[in-house]
């Protein structure tokens, strides 16, 4: 009997060792759940907290759990810096992910600049990690690049004269910026610049000068939201003949939907290997990580995988990987086992950053695909 | 010995900001606080606007844009010192708020709530899409105020939420006693004349049109201030802060706290700021605990949270 108490005893004090020593590796995030760039946020949330019970089940990080915690800012980049804040100051997180627009994020820079904590941005603006901020990373393709591919493939087919037509939204706008800056690289003139609002609900207008201009050979939609499936549907309407480009910020299922898969029968876009997981090669590097993820996502929501889910997934999987390499919870440690990340497949691409590349993705990250029938395929 | 209605105000101001911070847990309630202190200032001026002169208006985010992008681009593009931007920009609300109006006010009614909806609008359409020098929707920086340097130097370290709390605090004092002053003076009693009735106004010569531009034009300056320490807190500005729905919820705030009184609505500005932040456990009811608690009060509590309960408390006393 008093053997038995004394076990108790040293049991009850042994798991009151452990509780006081399972602490929690607190991770944050602050997405935008709701309001207009939900579609970007509300997939970001869902794989987060997905992956995170996926991982406390395989045992955590350092042997402790996470705990995720994970704010809805609604895209308004003062709320997200209110959060930011207190995600740090008053949750004590060790890192952060978020920020699903490039606004948001380049409001919240500034915290961990200061606190210095890692962050993984979302968004695809290429001013959150050009110039290079210590602490700032993001996993999805700088639009520039977007740009790049796009006029390669043009370029590759031989033809010159591109026409574009633009969202005045932040994607949009910035894209536009970026390939008016990049296009001097390449063979390739921008013959007509048209633009449309976030919430115009016809561009026949736009793309009947379009049409007009003398010698136009490709078309180029940097967008994202309804606005360029609009564009598709009116593209078809009016006939016109030569080849629509669209970018990497409308790269989902639901855009061949919402164009009509016989209005979008012959588009290109720059996409993630995600997008078309059911033909990726098996010897792919990144088809392991994509199939995963993939079922993963899809048997838990029942809907379809995006390229923006995604990108939350290869921040978190970055810096748990980082986590774990840097084997401390401390931020300039964490921040430097980043840097060194090497060869990391992603969903977005192979992932190597560099003391001067916190995105670490390269053009052959992006692929170039065309809607045929309905469905994605890959051109190169 | 009865102190007067304005030292009460400026006293439990004053008191609230000095006792606050020692029931802080974090360093995050700072930010809390000063947001509360910026949107109080906003709402102060609307409180001129609609709590003494008994106009509406629905685009005053718009001034505060001005106010924000003044910070963002004054320093950069023409060289001034961000103290000096924040003057330049509630020049240029001033300016346009006495352009627009001039002719409006002239008429009675709601002229002014449909006409100032628009400016709203039309300044956040501008910062947004005339990227060339705003940077378009995803934002620009803007530069430090510098005066937390020169305080280090003297060797008084405050963290930046510390300093934008002590700050903001500061400078919504300053403009509530403004605003409390305006309320006993000439101008003040001649607006709540007007506000009365614009007729009976007239006819004991009170120039009514110049007056409701006066308020017009001091509250947008107020909403200018406000959004100049917005962007200088937090080192960045996006056009959505010049956006329609920033414009309502500065109303709504004011309209909850109590529109006829500064203090009242300085506390809905609290409300409002700090609920969302208390509510993140429950984010998919916030809108809907919002919205009831605004119809509840506009049924119940017309004059707004604070005069309300004042009036139940001094009632029962007497």
């Amino acid at each position: 009997m008093k053997t038995m108490f004394k076990t108790t005893a040293l049991t009850a004090v042994l798991a009151l060792g452990a509780g006081v020593a399972a602490a929690e590796i607190r991770i944050g995030a602050t997405v935008s759940e709701t309001g207009g760039a939900s579609f970007l946020g509300d997939p970001a949330a869902k794989t987060l907290r997905m992956l995170v019970e996926e991982i406390n089940a395989a045992g955590g990080v350092l042997g402790q759990p996470i705990n995720l915690i994970l704010y809805d800012d609604g895209g308004d980049p003062n709320r997200a810096r209110t959060f930011a804040s207190r995600l740090i100051e008053d949750d004590e997180v060790i890192a952060v992910v978020g920020g699903s627009t490039t606004g948001t994020s380049m409001a919240i820079i500034p915290v961990f600049e200061e606190e210095e904590i890692p962050f993984i941005s979302l968004a695809g603006g290429i001013e959150i990690v050009r110039p290079t901020k210590p602490f700032a990373f993001k996993t999805p393709h700088t639009d520039r690049m977007a740009c790049e591919k796009i006029f390669a493939d043009i370029q590759a087919r031989g033809l010159r004269r591109v026409g574009m037509i633009s969202g005045t939204d932040g994607f949009g706008a910035s894209m536009r910026a970026q390939c008016l800056d990049v296009v001097g690289d390449y063979d390739i003139e921008i013959v007509a610049d048209e633009s449309y609002g976030p919430s115009d609900a016809d561009m026949t207008p736009q793309l009947t000068n379009i049409r007009g201009t003398a010698g136009l050979e490709a078309v180029v939609n940097p967008g994202f939201g309804q606005g360029p499936a609009i564009v598709t549907r009116n593209y078809a309407q009016l006939g016109i003949e030569v080849p629509l480009y669209q970018s990497h910020g409308v790269a989902s299922d639901a855009f061949i939907q919402l164009a009509g898969a016989e209005n979008a029968e012959g588009v290109r876009l720059p996409g993630t290997a995600l997008l078309i997981a059911g033909i990726l090669a098996e010897d792919d590097p990144q088809y392991a990580v994509v199939q995963a993820y993939k079922t993963a996502f899809e048997a838990e929501f029942g809907q379809p995988v995006s390229t923006f889910g995604g990108y939350a997934h290869d921040a978190l999987r970055i810096l748990v990987d980082a986590i774990e390499r840097a084997g401390s919870t401390e931020g300039v440690a964490i921040r430097d086992a980043i840097r060194a990340t090497e060869n990391f497949a992603g969903t977005t691409g192979i992932v190597t950053m560099g003391e001067d590349d916190h995105l670490g993705l390269d053009l052959a990250a992006f692929r170039m695909l065309e809607i045929r029938d309905g469905g994605w395929s890959q051109i190169d | 010995m009865r102190l007067s209605p304005k030292l009460v105000s400026l006293s439990v101001l004053a008191l609230l900001a000095l006792v606050a911070p020692m029931f802080f847990p974090s360093g995050f309630y700072y930010r809390i606080g000063a947001l509360i202190f910026i949107n109080g200032l906003a709402v102060t001026g609307l409180v001129i606007l609609i709590g003494y002169a008994g106009q509406i208006s629905l685009g005053h985010a718009g001034f505060a844009g001005i106010g924000a992008y003044a910070c963002a681009l004054a320093p950069v593009h023409l060289g001034l010192p961000p103290a000096l931007a924040v003057v330049l920009g509630a020049a240029l609300s001033a300016g346009l708020a006495w352009v627009v109006g001039r002719p409006i006010l002239k008429l009675q009614g709601y002229y002014l709530a449909v006409a100032t909806l628009g400016l709203g609008i039309l300044i956040s359409m501008v910062l947004t899409n005339e990227s060339q020098w705003t940077r378009g929707p995803d934002g620009i920086s803007v530069p430090d105020l510098g005066l937390r340097g020169v305080l280090a130097d003297m060797g008084w370290r405050l963290t930046a939420g510390q300093f934008w709390y002590w700050f903001s605090a500061l400078v919504l004092f300053i403009g509530a006693w403004l605003a409390l002053n305006l309320h006993d003076s000439p101008t003040g009693r001649a607006l709540r004349a007007l506000h009365g009735s614009e007729v009976a106004a007239r006819t004991v010569g009170v120039d009514v049109a110049r007056l409701k531009l006066n308020a017009f034009v001091i509250s947008a300056v107020y909403a200018s201030v406000s959004g100049s320490l917005l962007a200088m807190m937090n080192r960045f500005v996006t056009p959505e802060i010049a956006g329609f729905m920033h414009s309502v919820e500065m109303v709504v705030m004011a309209v909850l706290g109590g529109v006829g009184s500064v203090l009242g609505a300085i506390f809905g500005a609290a409300i409002l700021t700090a609920l969302p932040q208390a509510l993140t456990m429950f984010h998919e009811y916030e809108k809907l605990l919002l919205g009831a608690v605004m119809i509840l009060v506009m049924i119940f509590l017309r004059e707004g949270l604070l005069p309300s309960i004042l009036r139940r408390f001094r009632g029962k006393e007497e």
